[in-house]
C-alpha cells in the first residue's frame, strides 16, 4: 500500500508503518510554545507532571511574539517566567521580543526540517508543511507532554489532495488562492484531515507558508507541499519522503490558478469571501500589514510596489509589522520600509501585533480594519462590534490608498 | 435539573474567550468570569455546575488556546453537544476530561430548557425526552474516566495508541509522577 506524505512522516516518527485512521505515538522533533502559553506549559510541567528538567531541550523552542514587547505587568511577568525557564532548562532555541513570529522564525532559523514533526501551541503551526514537515497546533497540556517526553500521540489523518494547474497572475497572492479554497470548502471543510498542495512548484517559500498557515482555517490538522527543488535548497529531504503513485486520497480537488483573482474574507467568518469589487464603499479605519500569514518580505514588497510614490488616504492608519527581525532588516536594507513609511504607514516591532487584539492596534467600537492576517472573528482585534476584513498585501495596499476596500487592479 | 445553553454554529475560540481575556493578560483565577464575556454576557454570571452547552457545527474553531475549554470547565459545564468540533478544541477538551458528544440537538432543545446529562449510557434528558448520545471512541472514554490526559499518562505510563510497556514497540513516555 502506498502512503500519503503525512502517513510517510508519521510512520517514520512512529517507528512502524501507520495508516490513516489509527492512533500513532510519534517522536516530536520540535515542540514549540510562545509567551502567551508558555507560563501554562511551565505550570503543567511543574505542578502536574513534576518534571524538573525536560529530557530534550534541543528539541524545544520558545518565542516571545504574541505580546512582544510586553504590554502590561502581567505579560511582562509571563515573559520573565518563559525567559528563566529557557535558561534553566538549557533551551537554546529561545527567541525574545523583537525576534519575530514563531512560525516565521521556526523556518528562517531552520528549527524545522523536511520529513519531521513539529508541534506548536499555536494553531498556525500548520505553516511548517511549507518545508514538507508535518506541523500541527496543540494545546497547553499536549505541548507540556511533548516537552516532558519528546513524543505525542496523533490520529493519523486522511489526506485531501489539491492540484494546482495554470499560473498565478501578478496581482494575486497565495492568500487569494487560500481564500478561494475557503470559499469553496468552508471553515470546517478539511476538519481532522491533512491537505497536500500539488503543482505548487512555481510558488515561493513565502507563498507556500501563507498557504499552509491558512489550512488550519479549514479545520486541517496539517497542510503540506510535496518536496521539490525549492525544498531541497532549504534543507536536505529524506529519500523516503516522496509523492507515491496511486495513493488513496480521501478527496481530490483541482484549482486553476489562472482563475484566481483578489478576494476578501468578510467579518465575522473566514469562509465568507467576496471579490473586493463587489464590496461597495466599505470604509476602513486601519490597515494592518503583517502576521504569520502575510508579514514576510515578499508581502512587504508587494504592498510597497502599489504604495510607491503614493500616499494612503486621509483618516486611515496603516500599521506594518514585519514577521521577523530578519524581515525588518531586509526591508530596511532594500528600501521597502522607506517606501512604506513615505506612503504614510507606521511600523511595529516584529511579532504578532494586533492580530489577537492585545496591543499595537486594538480596534475600538465600530471600527473597521483591513488585515493581511488569518482571522476575522467578532472581537478578535478589539471591540466585539469592530469589523475585520482579510485579504492579500496588494489588496491591503490598494485599500489603504483609497480608504475603502479596493481591488488592487483598480489602482492605475 | 440543570439548564441548556444553546449556541449557533462556528462558535470560535475568540467568542468562547477573547484573547485579551486570557490568563496571560489577566489571571487564571478570573478565567471562569470571562467565558463568553462578549458573545453572551449573561452566561458566566448565571451558569451552574452541571449545565450543558448545545451548539451547532464546528464548535471551537480557531485558536489552539486551551484556556477556552478550561474556562468552560471552570464554569462547571457537564458536557458540550455539537454535530462537529474543531480538531484542536476537541483534543484540548478530551485532554482536560470534558465530555464532548457529536450530535445535533440544536433543533430539538431550547435555550434555557431544563436538562440533565448522563454519562452511562450517554444521554441528555429533559422533562419530556431522553436524547441518546453517541458513545465516544474507547480511548476518549478512558481519558475522560481518568479525568484527563495527564492522569491517563500517569496511570498507564503510556499515551493513547501506544502499546503497553513490556511489549515490543515503543517504550513508555518518561513522565515522573
Amino acid at each position: 500500500m502506498t502512503q500519503t506524505l503525512s502517513e510517510q512522516i508519521l510512520s517514520q516518527a512512529a517507528g512502524r508503518r501507520v495508516k490513516a485512521g489509527e492512533l500513532a505515538v510519534v517522536t516530536v522533533h520540535r515542540a514549540m510554545t510562545v509567551d502567551s502559553i508558555a507560563p501554562e506549559v511551565i505550570d503543567v510541567l511543574h505542578d502536574q507532571l513534576h518534571v524538573d528538567q525536560v529530557p530534550h531541550p534541543d528539541r524545544c523552542a520558545i518565542f516571545i511574539d504574541h505580546v512582544a514587547p510586553a504590554a502590561n505587568v502581567a505579560t511582562a511577568e509571563g515573559q520573565l517566567r518563559a525567559r528563566r525557564f529557557a535558561q534553566t532548562q538549557g533551551i537554546e532555541a529561545f527567541y525574545d521580543a523583537g525576534a519575530g513570529i514563531c512560525h516565521q522564525v521556526m523556518i528562517e532559523a531552520h528549527l524545522v526540517a523536511p520529513g519531521t514533526i513539529a508541534v506548536g501551541s499555536d494553531s498556525h503551526s500548520t505553516t511548517y508543511g511549507a518545508v514538507a514537515a508535518f506541523g500541527t497546533g496543540l494545546g497547553t497540556t499536549d505541548i507540556a507532554l511533548a516537552f516532558a517526553t519528546g513524543k505525542t500521540w496523533l490520529r493519523v489523518p486522511e489526506t485531501v489532495r489539491v492540484d494546482f494547474i495554470g499560473e498565478l497572475n501578478a496581482v494575486s497572492d497565495a492568500k487569494d488562492i487560500v481564500l478561494h479554497l475557503l470559499g469553496e470548502v468552508q471553515a470546517d471543510g478539511f476538519t481532522y484531515q491533512a491537505v497536500e498542495f500539488h503543482g505548487a512548484t512555481a510558488l515561493s517559500l513565502a507563498s507556500r507558508m501563507t498557504l499552509c498557515s491558512m489550512t488550519t482555517e479549514m479545520g486541517a490538522k496539517a497542510g503540506l507541499i510535496p518536496p521539490d527543488a525549492l525544498t531541497r535548497r532549504y534543507a536536505p529531504v529524506p529519500t523516503w519522503l516522496r509523492v507515491e503513485e496511486s495513493v488513496n486520497y480521501q478527496r481530490r480537488l483541482t484549482l486553476d490558478l489562472d482563475e484566481i483573482a483578489p478576494l476578501v474574507a468578510c467579518p465575522p467568518r473566514v469562509d465568507q469571501v467576496l471579490p473586493p469589487r463587489e464590496l461597495q464603499d466599505v470604509h476602513v479605519d486601519q490597515v494592518f500589514l503583517g502576521t504569520c500569514t502575510n508579514g514576510r518580505l515578499q508581502d512587504l514588497h508587494q504592498a510597497a510596489q502599489l504604495l510607491e510614490g503614493r500616499h494612503i488616504a486621509a483618516g486611515v492608519r496603516m500599521i506594518v509589522i514585519p514577521a521577523s527581525h530578519a524581515t525588518l532588516q531586509a526591508a530596511t536594507a532594500d528600501g521597502t520600509l522607506a517606501t512604506l513609511l513615505a506612503a504614510g504607514a507606521t511600523l511595529g516591532p516584529p511579532g504578532c501585533g494586533p492580530c489577537i487584539g492585545r496591543h499595537l492596534g486594538v480596534l475600538g467600537s465600530g471600527e473597521v480594519c483591513f488585515s493581511t492576517g488569518n482571522r476575522n472573528f467578532a472581537g478578535r482585534m478589539g471591540a466585539p462590534d469592530a469589523q475585520i476584513y482579510l485579504g492579500s498585501p496588494q489588496t491591503a495596499a490598494a485599500t489603504a490608498l483609497r480608504g475603502v476596500i479596493t481591488d488592487p487592479r483598480d489602482i492605475a | 435539573m440543570n439548564r441548556i445553553w444553546l449556541f449557533g454554529s462556528a462558535i470560535d475560540t475568540d467568542q468562547i474567550i477573547p484573547g485579551r481575556y486570557s490568563p496571560y493578560m489577566t489571571s487564571e483565577d478570573e478565567l471562569a468570569r470571562y467565558a463568553f464575556i462578549e458573545r453572551r454576557p449573561d452566561f458566566a454570571p448565571n451558569v451552574r455546575p452541571g449545565d450543558i452547552i448545545v451548539a451547532g457545527k464546528n464548535f471551537g474553531c480557531g485558536s489552539s488556546r486551551e484556556y477556552a475549554p478550561r474556562a468552560l470547565q471552570k464554569c462547571g459545564i457537564a458536557a458540550i453537544i455539537a454535530p462537529s468540533f474543531a480538531r484542536i478544541f476537541f483534543r484540548n477538551a478530551i485532554n482536560l476530561g470534558i465530555p464532548l458528544f457529536e450530535a445535533d440537538l440544536t433543533e430539538l432543545v431550547a435555550d434555557g430548557e431544563r436538562a440533565t446529562l448522563h454519562l452511562e449510557p450517554p444521554r441528555l434528558t429533559t422533562a419530556q425526552t431522553a436524547y441518546p448520545l453517541p458513545r465516544p471512541p474507547a480511548f476518549v472514554e478512558e481519558i475522560r474516566a481518568e479525568g484527563g490526559i495527564v492522569a491517563y499518562v500517569q496511570r498507564y505510563r503510556r499515551f493513547p495508541g501506544e502499546r503497553p510497556a513490556g511489549t515490543a514497540v515503543p517504550s513508555a513516555p518518561v513522565v515522573q509522577s
